[in-house]
């Protein structure tokens, strides 16, 4: 409990230094939001104008105050490049990058693990090889690259896809998930590779060690030492891997969403970093940051959970 | 002979080092000279991959933006494993406050949105490669250190060392002649980790647009640039994205390779 | 000068041998094609996001002015040939001295909203438009107005003085409704589409006017994709997820395997090196004409587009048939020799300077790449600079912090104003800070000519001026592509970056 209440404090703390320093970046970065409202047309004048009616005109620390202050209350502020509340604005893209993040997991977690567990438990050194450099050359693509490829092949040459033709998950369901599967997948493929790999060389471990022997010598069949014994100490590590790829995946999103054209935040990080649109960035910054410590917390627990050697720690 | 991983991986990094270092050098054909009669010519025996939308060679282009990629991921590396092992020798030898501090550092950066932190150092300092390194390997402290970390708090309790602080043996002497060579079986994987992690990082920066100005070229930015002549010339996007496929493969089955032969 | 011809590419066939396959394909083609008549819907893929005002006096961008020009009309519209045809207005006419127009609204003309537009809603746009608009050329000529009166459905404007390019101004002021206060987000005009939708990054929609007052167009529904990557944007034509495509690159017509049509025009757009005239060594005229003499236009057509594109003398672009000066184009033939003696001449050789472009547009970074390797073999050294847009917005252009740029220009408003008159010397937009009194006095001459003759003969006075000092190395006017679904027709470049959806129709 005292490790949780630390834990969360810490995760407040980083938070709150991220969005400062979040904030600090945009003070160092040339260009500020009129820049590019005003674009070809801006004026010294005008520039002031537009200055004073978005408030840039205040002191630095007056406005990151303000800002703080409110978020804590809930309202995000208004965006400067797209005149709406930041709210709304994340209202309409979170979900899809949230649902991309999930089926991408999804998508590891269910090909992973069984894979994983078959090739950790079986011994052929024909399937051995075969998988560790399959998983070395997956290990290698990089996602953007896959995801280049998937357009090319499933949208042009076999016409399987519409790149760029998303679909709104309120249009229409299985539209949306069928179109997210091919980004989904490219994000997936390399943590597969990587799980498998890794969970592989955890059951092949456990598999020497004493207890394993022992359970055998009385007679146990091996599938059952596997199950009881086996399996729980080898899924340790993989499920802090799981949680950390979980991370990964979501701000892999933010070059995925480029590549298949999907309306989420990371491809609105990357233009509001251009437009030096200061709500909406730090908005998402916050969220990504939360999203990455709050997922790294939980393989935390999950290990203390499932580790009786780190619970007595 | 059994280690095949060795093997090929040696085989395969030392060919591709060859070409790269060749590259810095020489290469079949100028990589910036343009030829309009040349333009989008599909590979051939001059042209082992063909030609770009300017008619200059890809193999050569290849070779030096392959160079350029190599260079960065290596200094990258170098950079955050130089400060990744300062931070984390001293936070996890000592612990106490400035550990709790440098971790909390490192928490900040690993959830700080990468292209943001890079975009932030590039616009101070200037798109040069040498930014680009810097911008990188700041990104690439925190893993380091952590690692590091974690090894010098589960080594530095051990007899030997207390032996050694016993025996009056320096700080530094004990830090980095005593307890670091007993990090490197972790150390070395997390190099190769993050070399492979350094070129991917490198290529989604040039393929945000952030990156390595022309005409100079790094794979990311070729794969970038190649992107509108898929159907048309699919040589140029397919050779500059399966040279970074090689450079990662290389190198990490060479790493593959060396932690089997350790273990047996 | 402009070329209209319909390049039908043959379709590499491998696609259709495959099949289609289930899924999301059956969903989209929905909402792609139904061209039945009548209902026909068009997707149009769009490079970039719109501004993030809609409001017709706020927009600053292009590619915004672009598609809203289907929404907004002022009293006369420019047609496709550069003249001016009534729109709101029904007729018009000028005094003999210049200074009076007189426009008669056209009967039962409505807003989308509705409402029928009134001679009041006409005057509260021209004050709302000289208030407000961001267009400073607009906003200049607006304030040569003495007054704008109406009686009855008969609106009379009387100039302070003479001004023979004043319907262009008239042009660019849309009618929009009194006191209307969400231009911003949901824009009313009175165009043959109405505005339906806009949702950030993703699309925005456009239907038919059914009320529309020259006949309702042939399409119900324009969408418009936001893409904000030229590559992306590209894929998805060629996989046929859009019907349309506007300012696409040769490179990427020429890799199209879907078998659309192909038309081919220009962007009205000038395309130079921009060197800052107020900085060493870009100060001395001998060293910007030097580079004029070291950049081989011909070489980077050829190698950019192929040799379509039209070349420049000075900054006015050839679709401005009226004002362009062809004899300026070959002003400086490509001399390597000359180059070199004249840098000499001036104590510059060896001379070394950085281009900055902006990286988000493909075209001036390839121009800038071939001029990079261009002037490396004669001996200069460029670099070049990819910078983000708003930092190029911030550095280069309000802040005219650098060297040499490539840009492109456009102009706003169907006026040669629009394009000479930001190099003005005291001009807030002479981003270049040339500095010329002969200049000044011919564009100040142009501006207060009496007759259409003599304003002529001022502008193109002024540009050869431009050209005589070299301000910039000017390029090009990039050829322009649009693709198009063979299942429509009818798609006509203005002379002005104008999109009009209400001419294209199913086949």
């Amino acid at each position: 409990m005292r490790q949780i209440i630390k834990k969360t404090a810490s995760l407040i703390i980083t938070l709150f230094i991220v969005s400062l320093l979040a904030f600090l970046a945009f003070q160092i970065i040339p260009g500020d939001p009129t820049t590019k409202i005003l674009g070809t047309s801006a004026s010294p004048e005008k520039v002031a104008a537009l200055r004073t009616q978005l408030g840039l005109d205040r002191p630095v620390w007056e406005r990151y105050i303000d800002w703080l202050v409110s978020f804590l209350k809930g309202d995000f502020g208004t965006s400067y490049n797209y005149m709406r509340p930041v709210r709304s604005l994340l209202a309409d893209k979170l979900p899809v990058t949230v649902l991309l993040t999930v089926m991408s997991f999804a998508i590891t977690a269910a090909a992973a693990i069984p894979l994983g567990i078959v090739l950790g438990s079986i011994r052929n050194a024909l399937a051995d090889h075969l998988t560790m450099i399959l998983d070395q050359i997956i290990m290698a693509v990089p996602p953007f690259f896959f995801g280049i490829i998937a357009c090319y092949l499933f949208g042009i040459v076999l016409k399987w896809f519409l790149p760029g033709g998303y679909v709104p998950l309120s249009a229409s369901i299985p539209g949306c998930l069928s179109y997210l599967l091919l980004p989904a997948l490219s994000l997936a493929l390399p943590r597969i590779a990587m799980t498998v790999r890794m969970l592989r060389g955890s059951i092949r471990h456990e598999l020497t060690q004493n207890y394993v022997l022992t359970a055998q010598s009385r007679g146990m069949p091996l599938r059952a030492i596997l199950i009881r014994h086996v399996m729980r100490n080898a899924m340790i590590p993989v499920v802090t891997f799981l949680a950390v790829s979980a991370a990964e995946i979501m701000t892999g999103t933010i070059i995925i969403e480029q590549v298949f054209t999907i309306p989420g935040i990371g491809r609105l990080l990357v233009s509001s970093i251009g437009n030096r649109d200061f709500p909406v960035v730090q908005a998402i910054v916050v969220i990504l940051a939360a999203w990455i410590m709050i997922v790294n917390f939980i393989a935390d627990l999950l290990n203390h959970w499932m580790d009786p050697r780190m619970r007595s720690e | 002979m059994k280690n095949r991983y060795l093997l090929t991986g040696g085989i395969l990094s030392t060919l591709v080092t060859s070409v790269i270092v060749t590259g810095y050098f020489w290469t079949p054909y100028s990589t910036t000279a343009m030829n309009a009669r040349e333009k989008m010519q599909p590979p051939s025996l001059s042209h082992w991959f063909g030609t770009d939308n300017f008619g200059r060679d890809v193999f050569s282009r290849v070779m030096q933006g392959a160079g350029c990629s190599f260079l960065i991921a290596v200094l990258v590396v170098l950079i955050g494993c130089f400060a990744g092992v300062v931070i984390g020798s001293l936070c996890g030898y000592f612990g106490g406050t400035a550990d709790l501090i440098l971790m909390r550092i490192c928490d900040t950066i690993t959830a700080f949105p990468a292209i943001l932190l890079a975009l932030v150092i590039i616009s101070i300092a200037g798109s040069s490669v040498s930014n680009i390194v810097l911008a990188l390997g700041i990104l690439f402290i925190p893993s380091f250190a952590r690692v590091v970390r974690t090894q010098y708090a589960g080594i530095r309790d051990l007899n030997y060392i207390k032996a050694a602080r016993l025996e009056g043996v320096s700080v530094p002497r004990i830090l980095y002649a005593h307890i670091l060579p007993n990090t490197l079986p972790v150390l070395v994987p997390a190099m190769t980790i993050g070399f492979n992690n350094a070129v991917l990082a490198e290529a989604s920066m040039s393929f945000l647009g952030i990156g390595i100005q022309p005409p100079m070229a790094s794979l990311g930015s070729m794969l970038k640039d190649s992107q509108n002549y898929l159907t048309s010339a699919p040589w140029y996007a397919l050779g500059a994205g399966f040279s970074i496929v090689l450079l990662i493969l290389s190198f990490s089955l060479l790493s593959e390779g060396i932690q089997v032969s350790r273990n047996e | 000068m402009r070329k209209r011809i319909a390049v039908l590419l043959t379709s590499l066939a491998l696609s259709c041998a495959l099949g289609a396959g289930p899924g999301a394909t059956a969903v989209m083609a929905e909402e792609t094609k139904n061209a039945s008549s009548g209902n026909a819907e068009l997707v149009v893929g769009l490079s970039q996001d719109l501004d993030n005002s809609l409001d017709p006096y706020q927009i600053t961008a292009a590619g915004t002015r672009e598609v809203l020009f289907n929404v907004f009309e002022g009293l006369v519209k420019p047609d496709t040939d550069g003249n001016f045809v009534d729109a709101v207005a029904s007729e018009h006419s000028v005094s003999d001295d210049g200074i009076t127009y007189t426009f008669t609204l056209r009967d039962g003309v409505k807003f989308h909203n509705g409402e029928t537009v009134s001679a009041d809603d006409v005057l509260y746009s021209f004050e709302t438009c000289a208030a407000t608009t961001t267009n400073t050329a607009v906003a200049g000529a607006l304030s040569d107005i003495q007054d704008v009166t109406s009686s009855g459905n008969e609106i009379t404007i009387t100039l302070k003085e003479k001004n023979s390019s004043f319907l262009s101004t008239v042009s660019s002021v849309s009618i929009v409704p009194a006191d209307y206060a969400d231009q911003a987000t949901a824009p009313v005009g009175t165009g043959p589409f109405r505005f339906e939708s806009y949702s950030p990054q993703d699309k925005v929609v456009f239907v038919r006017n059914d009320d529309y007052y020259a006949g309702a167009p042939a399409l119900s529904k324009v969408t418009c994709r936001i893409f904000e990557d030229a590559n992306a944007l590209y894929t998805s034509l060629d996989a046929g997820a859009l019907d349309m495509a506007l300012h696409m690159s040769l490179d990427q017509v020429n890799s199209l395997s879907n078998g659309y049509d192909v038309i081919e025009g220009e962007m009205n757009l000038v395309q130079a090196l921009y060197l800052n005239n107020g900085k060493a060594p870009f100060d001395d005229e001998r060293v910007r004409q030097a580079l004029c003499y070291a950049i081989d236009i011909d070489s980077i057509l050829e190698l950019t587009e192929d040799g379509h594109g039209a070349k420049l003398g000075s900054s006015v672009y050839p679709s401005f048939t009226k004002y362009f000066d062809e004899s300026l184009v070959g002003a400086y033939p490509y001399d390597p020799a000359k180059a070199a003696e004249l840098l000499d001449e001036a104590g510059a050789s060896g001379l070394s300077f950085t281009i900055k472009v902006p990286s988000n547009y493909t075209p001036h970074v390839d121009t800038a790449s071939v001029i990079v390797e261009m002037l490396s073999a004669a001996g200069i050294n460029a670099s070049i600079q990819k910078v983000e847009w708003s930092t190029w917005l911030n550095d280069v252009y309000q802040g005219r912090d650098f060297e040499a740029t490539v840009i492109g220009f456009d102009a706003a408003y169907l006026s040669a104003d629009a394009l000479l008159q930001r190099w003005v010397s005291t001009d807030s937009s002479n981003m270049i800070n040339y500095s010329n009194k002969d200049y000044d006095a011919a564009i100040e001459k142009a501006q207060h000519a009496t007759d259409d003759e003599e304003q002529v003969a001022a502008y193109k006075e002024a540009e050869k001026i431009l050209s005589d000092t070299a301000a910039n190395v000017y390029i090009q006017d990039l050829a322009d592509f649009v693709v198009l679904n063979p299942k429509f027709t009818g798609y006509e470049f203005y002379p002005l970056y104008a999109s009009d959806f209400s001419k294209i129709r199913p086949v």
